[in-house]
């Protein structure tokens, strides 16, 4: 009975974070952590079109060490081992053009930040910052960071691993959600019901758990559509890939900034607001 | 009649938590040397918030004044605790990101410019949502950027806290002031309740969430600089000694190895005592600092 009821818990954690896993050993070949890295984190070199990338990835770990971070939340072991990650690639590259910087690959399905008390006394909040930091330095360096978002990409999850990229990619599906708090708890915390919650996202794009949506906030670099989200098959592979080639070359030949956010047509549109606020205070700064 | 030395110290000492986001920034710079840019006369509020309801306000909860302090360039940026719970929106973000990157031109320019974020805030504003999440990920962009010409010192005096995303941006900074009074963390006590149950974090709590979010806790494992009594000159001081230390040797959120190492010793099979903790994280020196 016992042993059933952890089977079908098993069984319920992998399929949170299976679409992860799945385009990692897609775009790899490989499915399993490396030496001395917590199981939770998948790391490789691998090649993309001609040159060598490196692609990381967090999954579930029902085995990790920290109870609330076996599901695929980004939990202390995660966010520092990210961080080790790519910062081993920063230095292993330092003294190259930038031409030749790898790309650096986050592939995202990541459920949340861990909720767990452990986490919190141990500092959580420093292991997501390092691993920010360390995406963040690799892309300032030249590094081309691409992020291909293909579950879900919450909160403190997405700022740990992703959000720091040059260029964003997401499939073009439902069963991916970028968002700053899953639904129950945001319309616990603004009073609300879920559906209130829902009709709201519909008016007010920034609120919205729909990719569509999010892609309208002109934060995305590409929307890609592809027959097999959960199990891809070869021609979404290639179309994956290409669309990651692709997004390596525009990075290179932009600035190492996140300008790129401000700049598109979508975020003219729906970031107005800011980008008036930052026009004026560049304005305004010059006169102190 | 009072006489004046019969006024307790505790009165006298000029509290800074209780100024409000706009005084306490206005507090740190060298007298007559500032000013407020994009402030409330501007009336730059958020859009989001009147669809749903919600009264908007001019400055949007962050307030940016340029000056000097001790006679070096400096920007505070400060967030209102008391207006939304300070929590990041697409206007009080993009103001953050704004100063920020301003400051970084000048400071490559020759004239390194400090930045003083004043952290009173939960993280994201949930009405503004994904935008709030982006704008974040954008202010740790931009501090990164900063950090590498001159310091980013995070004050957090209470009593709000900083938690959520932007204590992520704590994390990457230069250097982080607290009080007593003051919590850093990425999930507040109720959050946590609310996603994994009493038994793993008991909200009402009180004792457990000060030894764990506390200033004195915090400062004490070296996750933060500088432990300082709630008055304007303590917390005056410790910015101006910030500013002209100037960037830090090795900022915290690089020293991968020594934190990997540290977590990989935990013993995570029960819940860590944080007391326990800090003597085994404590600094190597008597300020609490690991650097």
């Amino acid at each position: 009975m016992e042993e059933s009821q952890l089977e079908r818990e098993n069984a319920m954690s992998e399929r949170i974070g299976l679409r992860g896993k799945a385009w990692f050993q897609a775009l790899t070949g490989q499915n399993e952590a490396r030496k001395g890295d917590p199981a939770s984190v998948l790391t490789a070199d691998a090649m993309i079109g001609d040159e060598r990338a490196l692609f990381l990835c967090v999954i579930p770990n029902p085995g990790g060490r920290f109870p609330c971070a076996r599901d695929g939340q980004v939990g202390l072991e995660e966010g520092y081992t990210l961080a080790h990650r790519v910062r081993e690639a920063l230095n292993a590259d330092k003294d190259k053009p930038k031409s030749q910087k790898r790309a650096i690959i986050a592939i995202i399905d990541v459920k949340s930040q861990a909720y767990g008390r452990r986490e919190e006394t141990a500092g959580l909040f420093l292991a997501a910052a390092a691993s920010s930091d360390a995406y963040a330095s690799a892309r300032m360096a030249g590094h081309p960071v691409i992020s291909f978002v293909v579950g879900h990409a919450f909160s403190g999850g997405f700022l740990t691993h992703g959000y720091q990229a040059n260029r964003i990619l997401a499939l073009d599906d439902a069963g991916v959600t970028i968002h700053a708090m899953h639904k129950e708890a945001a319309a616990r915390i603004t009073r609300r019901s879920v559906e209130d919650l829902e009709r709201l996202g519909q008016q007010i794009p920034p609120m919205s758990y729909n990719v569509h949506d999010y892609a309208k906030l002109g934060l995305l670099h590409q929307l890609l559509h592809v027959e097999s989200p959960l199990e891809p098959n070869q021609s979404d592979v290639d179309k994956a890939k290409r669309a990651i080639i692709a997004a390596i070359v525009d990075a290179r030949k932009g600035p190492p900034d996140l300008g790129v956010r401000r700049e598109s047509r979508a975020a003219q549109k729906s970031r107005k607001a800011g980008i008036a606020a930052r026009a004026l205070m560049e304005h305004q700064w010059k006169k102190v | 009649m009072i006489e004046a030395n019969a006024i307790p110290a505790f009165v006298n000492r000029g509290s800074f938590i209780e100024l409000n986001g706009r005084e306490r920034a206005q507090a740190l710079f060298d007298r007559g040397s500032w000013r407020e840019l994009v402030g409330p006369f501007d009336g730059v509020e958020s859009p989001w918030l009147p669809m749903q309801g919600v009264a908007p306000q001019f400055d949007d909860g962050c307030i940016v004044i340029k000056g000097k302090i001790s006679g070096k360039p400096a920007v505070a940026i400060s967030l209102e605790g008391a207006f939304q719970g300070g929590s990041i929106g697409e206007v009080s973000g993009a103001k953050m990101v704004a100063a920020l990157d301003l400051a970084t031109i000048d400071s490559r320019d020759g004239s390194p410019t400090a930045a003083i974020l004043l952290l009173e805030t939960g993280g994201v504003r949930l009405q503004e949502a994904n935008l709030g999440l982006a704008a974040i990920a954008e202010v740790i962009a931009s501090i990164l950027e900063l950090r590498q010409y001159a310091p980013v010192i995070i004050v957090i005096a209470g009593t709000v806290g900083c938690f959520g995303g932007m204590a992520l941006a704590a994390g990457v900074s230069s250097y982080i002031v607290m009080t007593r009074e003051a919590r850093l963390g990425l999930n507040g006590p109720e959050v946590i309740e609310q996603e994994s149950g009493k038994d793993e974090f008991d909200a009402s709590d009180r004792a457990l969430i000060w030894s764990i979010h506390g200033g004195e806790q915090r400062v004490g494992m070296g996750l933060a600089d500088d432990l300082v009594e709630d008055s304007v000159d303590g917390i005056g001081s410790a910015v101006q000694h910030f500013v002209t230390a100037g960037k830090p040797a090795q900022h915290r959120s690089e020293q991968v190895g020594l934190y990997r190492r540290r977590i990989a010793t935990l013993d995570a099979s029960s819940q860590i005592d944080p007391l326990a903790l800090r003597e085994q994280w404590k600094s190597l020196n008597s300020k609490g600092r690991t650097r």
